[in-house]
């Protein structure tokens, strides 16, 4: 396959998802969808409406990613879960605080935080120390983190976004403090480490369907969707291909 | 104005998105150039970043110590050697730009702050987070045997045992050499090339997804993380 012909393969993908998305978002509207029961995100939602009750704070942990790499997208889902946690606990005593490894992903979040706030009129509590940057490297960041899970009175922690095997030591600083932790990571190592430390992991995609279970809008629900039919495309094509090539010694 | 504001940075932000991904896939006349122009911007954002992002470490840390928080003697520890560091690495650069070589008797020598440089990054940075890395080995092998106590199912025991396995046969190879059944079953092609590379690129297309309608909500203004309800 030359270049020029995995570009125009790789603009008709974008293309044809950003329709089926646009498509089903529409669609999602008319006829909501109801999606299978993932635990982790249950556990999420009934924080959420308990730190308010209790007088707690929630921690969300989106990591290091580098926003002009692909791992930006893990920290984005992150991003979009910190906007709803933050509409539904900034009204609370203590309003949730972010932890970031990354700069620019750190004016992000706390950029997010304030709109969270504003979105429910509760200007006045926002602080831009709660979107705090806790490191530069990844154990530096880890480093920095553990203090806010210990000293912060947190009830819950979230951590989503692109960590590596050091993320082990998060959930361990958690586990310490008897606070509930979900953690989802786009990396492979770290999701290993995540099945062997957490109660409920999220695995592979289910990281970018925290938008979808938190009821963040339609357009979360339908990106869902729209992975669900690529992703059953892909398995077509994979046992076409495999087929093809079984019989490829019958082709001319 | 303030309603201006987001529209204005929607169309900003999703004008720059179809740029950069228009001349990621086709070779357009010009759209090379704007492209690597919009990533030259980006890393000089991500640069002043950086800097906002210390004040806010020093500004948290600080509010902690006014306030006498729990830990706050950490915050001091870390405050007092952010401030330590910064003073040794710009102190012989600042001093260079001051004072000219042939009348300082200080010179302020670029090759004396690289010294200092490396004393912090190889005799206190690597070692401290090799030592994390250390204390990471442990915390997992204690998370491992935990597993068995609280969560005793088919796949926990897959995971498990693949662990094991993986430790016998190649982890521990240096240690106690070759041993015949394990080393042969971990290496085993049907096991690397069949099994976890068929697992590990079915997780991965299922993350490529997730990053594919992730980064078009965005491109659609579905998802506005630069701010805007």
């Amino acid at each position: 396959m030359t270049h020029q012909s995995a570009g125009m393969l790789g603009i008709g993908i974008v293309i044809f998802a950003g329709l089926l998305l646009t498509l089903l978002t529409l669609l999602y509207r008319r006829s909501p969808i109801y999606f299978r029961n993932i635990l982790a995100f249950m556990r999420v939602r009934r924080a959420a409406s308990l730190v308010v009750e209790d007088g707690t704070r929630l921690h969300v942990s989106i990591g290091s990613a580098n926003l002009l790499t692909p791992s930006a997208a893990s920290a984005l889902a992150g991003l979009a879960l910190i906007r709803h946690l933050g509409e539904v606990t900034s009204l609370s005593d203590h309003p949730p605080i972010t932890t970031t490894g990354s700069a620019t992903l750190n004016l992000l979040a706390q950029d997010t935080l304030r709109t969270a706030h504003e979105s429910v009129a509760a200007e006045q509590s926002f602080d831009m120390g709660n979107g705090r940057l806790a490191g530069l490297t990844p154990f530096s960041y880890v480093a920095g983190v553990m203090p806010a899970i210990r000293d912060e009175n947190i009830s819950t922690n979230v951590i989503i976004g692109n960590f590596g095997p050091e993320v082990g030591l998060l959930t361990e600083a958690a586990d310490r403090q008897k606070t509930p932790i979900i953690a989802a990571s786009d990396s492979l190592p770290a999701q290993a480490v995540l099945y062997a430390t957490t109660q409920e992991p999220l695995i592979g995609e289910e990281l970018f369907a925290a938008g979808a279970y938190t009821q963040a809008g339609p357009g979360h629900a339908a990106s869902l969707l729209a992975q669900d039919v690529l992703r059953w495309l892909i398995i077509l094509a994979l046992i076409g291909g495999a087929i093809l090539k079984m019989f490829g010694g019958f082709l001319p | 104005m303030r309603r201006a504001f987001p529209i204005i940075n929607a169309v900003v932000a999703i004008g720059a998105g179809l740029i950069v991904l228009i001349g990621y896939f086709a070779d357009v006349r010009g759209m090379m150039e704007f492209r690597l122009l919009l990533f030259q911007w980006a890393v000089i954002v991500g640069g002043v970043a950086v800097l906002v992002g210390i004040w806010n470490l020093f500004s948290v840390h600080l509010q902690k110590i006014r306030a006498k928080k729990p830990g706050s003697v950490y915050s001091l520890v870390l405050l007092f050697f952010l401030l330590l560091t910064l003073f040794l690495l710009y102190f012989p650069l600042m001093l260079q730009n001051l004072v000219p070589m042939n009348e300082g008797l200080v010179s302020g020598d670029p090759a004396q702050a690289n010294i200092v440089n490396a004393i912090i990054l190889d005799g206190i940075i690597i070692p401290v987070e090799v030592s994390l890395m250390a204390v990471l080995a442990v915390t997992l092998t204690v998370a491992a045997i935990r597993m068995l106590r609280t969560r005793i199912d088919l796949p926990a025991i897959v995971f498990l045992a693949t662990v094991f396995l993986a430790l016998l046969g190649i982890g521990l190879r240096s240690f106690l050499g070759q041993l015949p059944v394990f080393s042969d079953l971990a290496r085993s092609q049907f096991i690397t090339d069949i099994l976890a590379l068929g697992g590990a690129r079915g997780i991965l297309i299922g993350v490529a997804l997730g990053t594919l309608t992730t980064g078009l909500r965005i491109l659609l203004g579905i998802d506005r993380p630069y701010g805007g309800k």
